[in-house]
C-alpha cells in the first residue's frame, strides 16, 4: 500500500475485498470476522454487524437512505442466521441539509425498523461543514440472537445444494442508476429494499436445512456467488434463463451496457439448501410477500479448490461468471 | 423487450448453429472469421457462443474497440490536458486505461477535474453551465461517435460556446479493414462487419473491399441469433464459393447508411492518416478538424504534446487488436493483467478482447 484510495476500493469487487483483507490483517482480525461476528454468550450465540450507508442520490424510486440503513444491517444479521433485534443509528449530516428532508429520512428509519421488528436503542448525530460529506451518511450496527439450530456460513455450501434466489435481481442498483439522472432515461424500475427477517423465520420454522445465506448487495448476484464459491471451494452452476430479472431492469442494462447480474439488490437473499428441500422451500417462500418470486436458479455441481461460478447461457453456451472488477462503466458505442 | 428477446431464442440459435456446423463439415477445413467489432466479441463471450460451433471454426477478434486501438501517444494528450488544469470529459471506458503507471481514475483521486459523460451532449451542457471553466472532450470512437461530436462542435459555433475543445482521436473503420485483409499472416476467411458503424456508413463502403479481396462479409447485429446467423451466412458463401457483402442487420442498417450523420461528419472533419495501436499508421483512417473548426482543436490551442510512454513489458495488446494473437497467449493475461489491474487497454474497455475473454472465463 502506498498509492491512493480510488472509488473502486469501495465498489464491492476484488479491490475492496483486498483492501478489507489488508485492514483486517493490520488489526489482527480474522477476515471473516470483519463485517460480521458471531460470539457465544451464556444464553446462546449473538450476531453483531455494522455497516455505513452512503447513497447518491439519497432518495431513489422505492428506497431512501433511511430505509436502506435499517434493512442493510437487518439483512446482514439474517445472513448470519440471526433474528435481528437491536440497532444503533449514527448520522453524519452536511451543514445546510433541510430539516424537513432529515425528518423524512428519520421517518423512513422508523418505518423500516417497525417493519423489520427491530428497536433502535442508541445513536449519535454529527454535523460537518458544507462539502464535508454528501448530504447525509448513516451508520448502523445491529445485534440479534442466532437461531439455535442454524449454522450458516459462506464456507458451508456443498455439492448437491440448490441455489435459490428470493426474487428478481438488480432492482436496487438499477433504481439508483436511473435516479442519478445522468442518463435522462425514463424507467419504472423500483428498488427491492426490504427486510428479510421474515424469510429466515419461515425457514427456521419449517426446519429447512440451510448451508449458506448471502444477500447480494454491492457487486450483485455474480459477486456474491463468487464469494460463496471461493469460500466454500465449490463450483456453482447458474442457469441464465432461470434468473429472474424485471423487464425494466434488463432494458436499462441493455441501454447502458451493464450486466444486471452485477447490480446490487437490497431485499433479496440467496439460499443454499440441499436439493431435496429446494422445491418445498420455494413453495413456502412464495407465500411470503417479500419473496413471492423466489425460484431455484442453479446448483452446486462439484468441488473446486479456487471456486468457480459458471453461467449456462440461454442459447446453450457456457461461460464463467467472474467477480466484479471495479465500477461498471458504460460503454462508448 | 421487443427486438432483443426474439434474438436470444435458444431454440432458434441452436437450429442455426446446427446448419452452420453442417456447412463447416462440408468445407472440411479450418475457417477463420473475424468479428470486427468489440461489441460482437463481448456478445460472443457473454452468451458463450463459441461452444455452439463444432469443428474448425476460429472466431478471431478484430480492431473494433475504440479504446484499444488508440495508441498511448493519444492517451497521453488526454492526461496532459487534465494536468494542465483543464476539465477533461470522457466516456467511462477511458477511466482505467493505464499509462506509465497512472490512469484517469488515479489522476482524479489526486484532485484533477475529470468527468464521465454518457453522451457528448453532456459535455455541451457542462460547458454552457460553467462558462468560467475550460473543457476538453476526449474524442475517441469510430463513425458511430464522430457525427455526434461533429454536431456538438457545430452547435458550439452556432451558440458561441468557446470553452469546449476536442482532443481528436477519431478513427474510421474501412481503411483498417483494408489493411487487415492485406496481411498475409492473418488469412481471414470472412468478416462479421460492425453493426453500429454500419448503421452510420451503410453497406456500400465495404463493397469495394470485398471485391478487392474476395472475402465474404456480413453486416451483423449484436444478439446471439444475429451472430450465429452471420456465421452461417459467411459459411454458406464459402461453400458456394461466393464473396459479397450481405446485410443480416436489416432491422437497423440501410444500404446507404445514415446519410445525414455522414454529412455532419464530413462537414466538420476530413480524412487524415492516423496511428492505430498494433496496426501502425493507416492512410486516411483518421479524422482531422477542417480548417474552419481549428478553434476547437485542444491539442493545438493548449500546445499539448504526446508524452513518451513505456510499453509495458510482455503486453500483447497490439497483436490482440490486430487479431494475430489471442489474449490467452499473453503471459500477463489473468496472471498480472486483470480488469481491476489492466496492463493494456484491451483489458480495460468493456469492448476489449482481453476483457471479453476474461469475462467469459477463457
Amino acid at each position: 500500500m502506498g498509492g491512493k484510495i480510488i472509488m473502486e476500493h469501495g465498489a464491492g469487487g476484488r479491490l475492496m475485498h483486498e483492501l478489507i483483507r489488508v485492514i483486517a490483517g493490520r488489526l489482527n482480525t480474522h477476515r471473516r470476522g470483519v463485517d460480521k461476528a458471531v460470539f457465544k454468550t451464556p444464553r446462546g450465540r449473538v450476531a453483531f454487524t455494522t455497516d455505513s450507508f452512503v447513497m447518491k442520490p439519497p432518495v431513489v424510486n422505492g428506497c431512501d437512505i433511511g430505509m436502506l440503513s435499517v434493512n442493510g444491517t437487518v439483512n446482514d444479521l439474517v445472513t448470519m442466521g440471526a433474528k435481528p433485534e437491536y440497532l444503533s443509528l449514527s448520522l453524519i449530516i452536511e451543514e445546510g441539509l433541510a430539516e424537513n428532508f432529515l425528518m423524512r429520512i428519520i421517518g423512513s428509519v422508523g418505518d423500516a425498523a417497525k417493519r423489520a421488528g427491530v428497536k433502535i436503542v442508541t445513536g449519535d448525530v454529527k454535523v460537518v461543514e458544507k462539502g464535508g460529506c454528501d448530504k447525509i451518511f448513516i451508520n448502523t450496527s445491529g445485534v440479534g440472537r442466532v437461531y439455535p439450530n442454524i449454522r450458516v456460513s459462506t464456507l458451508n455450501a456443498k455439492p448437491g445444494d440448490a441455489v435459490i434466489v428470493t426474487g428478481s435481481v438488480g432492482d436496487h442498483g438499477a433504481a439508483v442508476l436511473a435516479a442519478r439522472g445522468e442518463f435522462q432515461l425514463e424507467t419504472n424500475v423500483s428498488s427491492d429494499c426490504a427486510p428479510l427477517a421474515s424469510i429466515l423465520e419461515t425457514l427456521v420454522r419449517r426446519r429447512t436445512i440451510l448451508h449458506t445465506l448471502i444477500d447480494p448487495t454491492r457487486g450483485g448476484l455474480a459477486t456474491s456467488l463468487n464469494e460463496v464459491a471461493e469460500s466454500s471451494g465449490v463450483i456453482i452452476e447458474v442457469e441464465e434463463e432461470k434468473v429472474p430479472i424485471k423487464e425494466g431492469v434488463s432494458s436499462l442494462c441493455e441501454i447502458l451496457g451493464i450486466d444486471p447480474l452485477y447490480l446490487g439488490c437490497e431485499g433479496r437473499l440467496i439460499i443454499f439448501t440441499p436439493l431435496r428441500y429446494a422445491e418445498e422451500t420455494v413453495k413456502a417462500l412464495r407465500r411470503l410477500e417479500v419473496s413471492r418470486d423466489a425460484c431455484v436458479i442453479g446448483r452446486v455441481s462439484g468441488r473446486s479448490k479456487t471456486g468457480e461460478v459458471r453461467l449456462l447461457t440461454r442459447v446453450g453456451g457456457v461461460r464463467s461468471l467472474p467477480m466484479l472488477h471495479g465500477i461498471p462503466l458504460p460503454r462508448i458505442c | 423487450m421487443r427486438f432483443i428477446q426474439e434474438y436470444r431464442d435458444g431454440e432458434l440459435v441452436r437450429r442455426i448453429a446446427n446448419k452452420a456446423n453442417e456447412l463447416l463439415e462440408r468445407l472440411g477445413r479450418e475457417v477463420k472469421i473475424m468479428e470486427v467489432c468489440g461489441t460482437h466479441t463481448m456478445s460472443v463471450a457473454r452468451h458463450g457462443l463459441k461452444g455452439l460451433f463444432r469443428g474448425n471454426l476460429d472466431l478471431i477478434s478484430g480492431p473494433g474497440c475504440p479504446v484499444c486501438v488508440t495508441p498511448d501517444s493519444g492517451f497521453s494528450l488526454v492526461f496532459q490536458a487534465a494536468e494542465a488544469g483543464k476539465t477533461v470529459i470522457t466516456f467511462g471506458d477511458m477511466m482505467r486505461v493505464p499509462l506509465n503507471g497512472r490512469s484517469l481514475l488515479t489522476l482524479r483521486s489526486e484532485g484533477l477535474d475529470i468527468r464521465v459523460m454518457y453522451s457528448p451532449y453532456d459535455a455541451l451542457k457542462m460547458a454552457e453551465e460553467e462558462p468560467g471553466k475550460e473543457f476538453v472532450m476526449a474524442g475517441i470512437g469510430f463513425e458511430t461517435t464522430s457525427p455526434l461530436f461533429a454536431s456538438i462542435i457545430l452547435q458550439c459555433r452556432r451558440r458561441g460556446i468557446n470553452n469546449l475543445r476536442l482532443i481528436n482521436l477519431f478513427k474510421t473503420m474501412p481503411p483498417a479493414l483494408d489493411m487487415l485483409l492485406q496481411a498475409e499472416d492473418l488469412e481471414i476467411d470472412g468478416l462479421i462487419l460492425p453493426g453500429h458503424v454500419s448503421t452510420i456508413i451503410g453497406v456500400k463502403p465495404y463493397v469495394k473491399l470485398v471485391e478487392k479481396y474476395g472475402v465474404p462479409a456480413v453486416v451483423t447485429g449484436f444478439e446471439p441469433v444475429d451472430i450465429v446467423e452471420s456465421v452461417r451466412m459467411i459459411l454458406q458463401q464459402l461453400v458456394e464459393k461466393r464473396s459479397m457483402v450481405e446485410n443480416e442487420y436489416t432491422r437497423t442498417v440501410r444500404y446507404e447508411g445514415n446519410v445525414k450523420a455522414v454529412r455532419l461528419m464530413h462537414e466538420v472533419f476530413k480524412p487524415v492518416d492516423s496511428e492505430w495501436r498494433g496496426l501502425g499508421v493507416i492512410g486516411g483512417s483518421g479524422l482531422a478538424l477542417r480548417e474552419e473548426f481549428k478553434f476547437f482543436d485542444a491539442v493545438k490551442e493548449y500546445g499539448l504534446k504526446p508524452v513518451e510512454t513505456v510499453k509495458p513489458k510482455g503486453c500483447l495488446c497490439g497483436e490482440v487488436v490486430r487479431g494475430s494473437r489471442k489474449p490467452v497467449e499473453c503471459s500477463l493475461y489473468k496472471r498480472v493483467c486483470r480488469p481491476d489491474n489492466p496492463v493494456g487497454p484491451c483489458m480495460v474497455s468493456s469492448e476489449g478482447t482481453c476483457a471479453a475473454y476474461y469475462y467469459a472465463g477463457l
